[in-house]
């Protein structure tokens, strides 16, 4: 993770387009500015990056079910629930799942896991576009090198 | 017809908080309801399940603003609910 970059994901370790979903893995640095105020003396990751982690890891499936053709954009959560508190160091677990795929829009649901229990989980909407940005096609595609995206999975899902 | 309308007003009615008795035939689901696009997300995501369909909010929104088409003739809701049957229909032939 590279908080202050708003790169909230290590990597992709799974991820099933047939069954549509997807897990990722990533550990909270030891050290950022972000800790320096949130909170001074008792750094934890931030519930709002927690909700970010959530929503890259579920956009992340989104582009993969569109091979890479569309972008989602966060539109909102429900029942979001940050269940205890992560500290420096933690390595989380997020999985998402596809619960409806409308036109030009994406309900998924997510869940991070800290040793195999619920620490957060949410509903989220996207909305998926079309890229706005030739920039931002080529950023996504150079990101899920970083991420080791599974392309194979694109193929054969 | 009526057991759409009846579905849709309901769902719409719960969704974005509008008292069911306000909801018409002829009311315009942005305009006269002040439904947005974002609540119009979760409206349509209950309809999709409801109805067991995929409403084309992607194409609608391409032909208004494409001058193809009026916002009235997706989002009155009578003509919403027309539109439904015709999914359903399609969905059933």
């Amino acid at each position: 993770m590279r908080l202050e970059y708003f790169q909230l994901l290590d990597r992709i370790v799974e991820l099933d387009i047939a069954n549509r979903t997807i897990r990722t893995e990533s550990t909270v640095p030891q050290e950022s500015t972000i800790f320096e105020g949130h909170f001074p003396g008792y750094p934890l990751m931030p519930g709002v990056l927690l909700l970010e982690n959530m929503a890259q890891t579920s956009g992340w499936l989104i582009i993969g079910l569109t091979k890479f053709d569309r972008m989602p954009f966060l539109a909102a959560f429900k029942e979001a629930k940050l269940r205890t508190f992560i500290t420096p160091g933690t390595t989380i677990s997020t999985t998402a799942t596809i619960e409806h795929e409308g036109s030009g829009y994406v309900i998924a649901q997510a869940e991070i896991r800290v040793d195999g229990k619920v620490t957060c989980d949410a509903e989220l909407t996207f909305r998926v576009v079309n890229f706005p940005a030739p920039e931002l096609k080529v950023y996504m595609q150079k990101e899920a090198e970083r991420l080791q995206f599974p392309l194979g999975a694109i193929a054969n899902g | 017809m009526s057991s759409t309308f009846d579905t849709v007003a309901k769902i719409i009615a719960e969704t974005c908080d509008i008292p069911i008795e306000t909801i018409t035939a002829e009311s315009h689901a942005i305009n006269d309801l002040g439904i947005d696009s974002l609540d119009f997300l979760d409206i349509a995501f209950a309809i999709d399940k409801a109805f067991g369909i995929k409403l084309p909010l992607e194409q609608w929104t391409q032909e208004v603003n494409d001058g193809k088409a009026t916002t009235e003739q997706y989002f009155v809701m009578k003509n919403l609910c027309a539109r439904i049957d015709e999914l359903v229909a399609a969905k059933s032939a």
